[in-house]
């Protein structure tokens, strides 16, 4: 294999790639008029019919969705085709609690892995390659996209999933492993429990790794390259869009392309709405040209980020996405997962607390810390230190529920959480995430 | 008679103990028996004051503070003296949460506090038993 997955599409030319996008897009609006009620009531409340769509010049004339869209239409509102059509959901968390879930016809799955298999090619990966897939299995898209994608281009995949590091070491040293596919922050646990073992950088068979699901640094970049004697490749993606794969690093590493003959992206300005021109910092919006499941248009994704189409020595004509700068809502990414607050003001309020707390996260080790802190009334202290104790478990477990992680529980006296100007500090974040 | 004991909330924070007692101290407030619980991430302070209403009022501004019955019975001074009462309690089933101990003055003697969780029982047996217990009243009164 070449230095591209499909070289024709990845290297074309701006003129074909927007010819591709006119076509897809004109047939997209069609569709979703047709099969998703939801989408059509907004563009008749807009007053814009499927024929104002002629090309990609014309999408900013649709309604954005957001994720409260997602949320009230959930489950089947956003549904592009008959249920029978599809194959598979994947599911993040949503604002309160009520999940997304994101349906995927074979057609789907396939543009989905062949994104994932150019990721894959784009760091260096062939036939030769053994791919450990260290991201989590299951309703979680990063496993199964980088698993398909490393079968596309015919990788001897090990389908590790998340944790047990003792395992994950074990397979990669003896079935040596060439590419590593996990969160950055695991990476870099990796590469110093590698370390702790004794192990030297150039101790083990790993030449490239593929990392994503949450922020990091170039600084971080650089320390995991070291660690693990590796070239590290950022990935983007996301469950309403399709999964990791959205957009990959190439050998530049100056940012992702686009993988734009599928997701046409835009940059606007999150309070009004208006698209910004490119090399504008501002969020980042995806229209699904081609999906049939769940073919989102105009979705806002909240990552603040910046287009450039300056020419990439890699050959690739894609538009190229900076790593995420940010967040235009108050979502947080904790070791990997999306957490917003109000799913943890909404158990505090189920579970009889005021919605008085503080959620402190730092990354000690490259591992996150979760902790919220939640003040109590005085009818809920306890003067037997094991009755308050078994509060802040029962806590933790509802949290954990909710969230698909488990904070830490700390129950303290009313009125101690710092407060700024009358307003409560909600999240003190000690992590550095942003260049 | 079950006597009232106020537990306070105090967060494992450097000064904040210091905090809780100057108040006391300021507000003219005599501790006359205490305890401390601790955990990695918070203590729970319990006492026998002077005057427990104006030690909750004072405290109440600034953590979580609660009051609970408790049971401070005289202990002879002697081998087996608690041993005797705690057999009392248990042979009727009754759980002790915590105890503690203290002295008042030569005369009044020293007490043992406990915390149990059918403290109304607990004092039928100690007042059946012949054992003294404190009142509200002499507590105050010490």
């Amino acid at each position: 294999m070449g230095k591209y997955f499909q070289p024709e599409i990845e290297t074309a030319s701006r003129e074909e790639i927007l010819a591709i996008q006119n076509e897809k897009i004109v047939r997209q609006v069609k569709n979703v008029y047709e099969n998703v009620k939801y989408y059509r009531d907004l563009m008749d409340e807009k007053g814009i019919k499927p024929e104002d769509i002629k090309g990609v010049e014309d999408i900013k004339k649709l309604p954005f969705l957001s994720k409260a869209d997602l949320r009230e239409g959930y489950p089947y509102g956003l549904l592009g085709t008959d249920l029978k059509n599809c194959v598979r959901i994947h599911s993040t968390s949503g604002t309160t609690g009520k999940r997304v879930v994101a349906f995927y016809t074979q057609h789907d799955i396939d543009l989905w892995e062949e994104c994932c298999a150019r990721a894959i090619v784009a760091a260096g990966g062939s036939s030769e390659d053994v791919v450990q897939v260290c991201y989590g299995y299951g309703l979680f898209t990063g496993g199964s996209g980088l698993h398909g994608g490393s079968h596309k281009v015919g990788c001897l995949t090990l389908p590790m999933s998340s944790g047990n590091t003792d395992r994950q070491i074990q397979f990669m040293m003896d079935l040596k492993a060439t590419i590593l596919c996990c969160t950055p922050s695991y990476a870099a646990y990796i590469g110093e429990s590698l370390a702790e073992r004794g192990y030297k950088p150039e101790d083990n068979c790993l030449k490239a790794g593929i990392f994503g699901a949450e922020p990091w640094t170039e600084e971080m970049r650089q320390s995991i390259q070291k660690s693990l004697g590796i070239k590290a490749f950022d990935i983007y993606g996301l469950t309403e869009t399709s999964g990791p794969g959205v957009a990959f690093e190439c050998e530049e590493q100056t940012g992702m392309h686009i993988n734009e003959d599928h997701f046409y992206a835009e940059v606007i300005d999150p309070d009004t709405g208006e698209v910004l021109p490119d090399g504008s910092k501002g969020e980042l919006v995806f229209t699904s040209l081609d999906k049939e499941g769940f073919p989102l248009l105009r979705y806002r994704t909240r990552d603040i980020c910046v287009l450039t189409r300056k020419k990439c020595s890699c050959g690739r004509t894609h538009v190229k996405m900076t790593k995420p700068m940010g967040r235009s809502d108050d979502m947080l990414i904790i070791r990997g997962v999306n957490v917003f607050p109000s799913q943890i003001e909404t158990v505090l309020l189920k579970e009889g607390y005021t919605p008085n707390y503080q959620i402190e996260i730092d990354r000690i080790n490259n591992s996150d810390t979760f902790e919220i802190k939640v003040e109590m009334a005085p009818e809920q202290f306890s003067d037997i230190v094991s009755i308050n104790q078994a509060k802040e478990k029962k806590l933790e477990q509802a949290m954990r529920t909710m969230l698909g992680i488990g904070p830490k529980v700390r129950l303290v006296p009313p009125k101690t959480i710092a407060r700024s100007e009358g307003k409560a500090v909600r999240v003190i974040d000690h992590r550095k995430l942003h260049d | 008679m079950a006597i009232q004991q106020i537990s306070v909330f105090v967060e494992n924070k450097q000064g904040k103990l210091v905090e809780t007692v100057k108040t006391l101290a300021d507000n003219d407030i005599n501790i006359r028996a205490m305890s401390i619980a601790d955990t990695k991430d918070f203590g729970i302070l319990r006492m026998i004051t002077s005057d427990n209403a104006k030690t909750r009022e004072v405290l109440s501004k600034d953590t979580v503070v609660n009051s609970t019955d408790v049971i401070a019975v005289k202990m002879a001074d002697r081998p087996g003296a608690l041993y005797k009462v705690i057999a009392i309690l248990s042979k009727e089933g009754i759980n002790i949460e915590y105890m503690y101990a203290f002295t008042a003055s030569d005369a009044l003697g020293a007490y043992v506090v406990f915390r149990v969780d059918d403290v109304q029982q607990a004092q039928e047996l100690i007042d059946k038993n012949g054992l003294k217990s404190l009142s509200d009243e002499d507590v105050q009164n010490m």
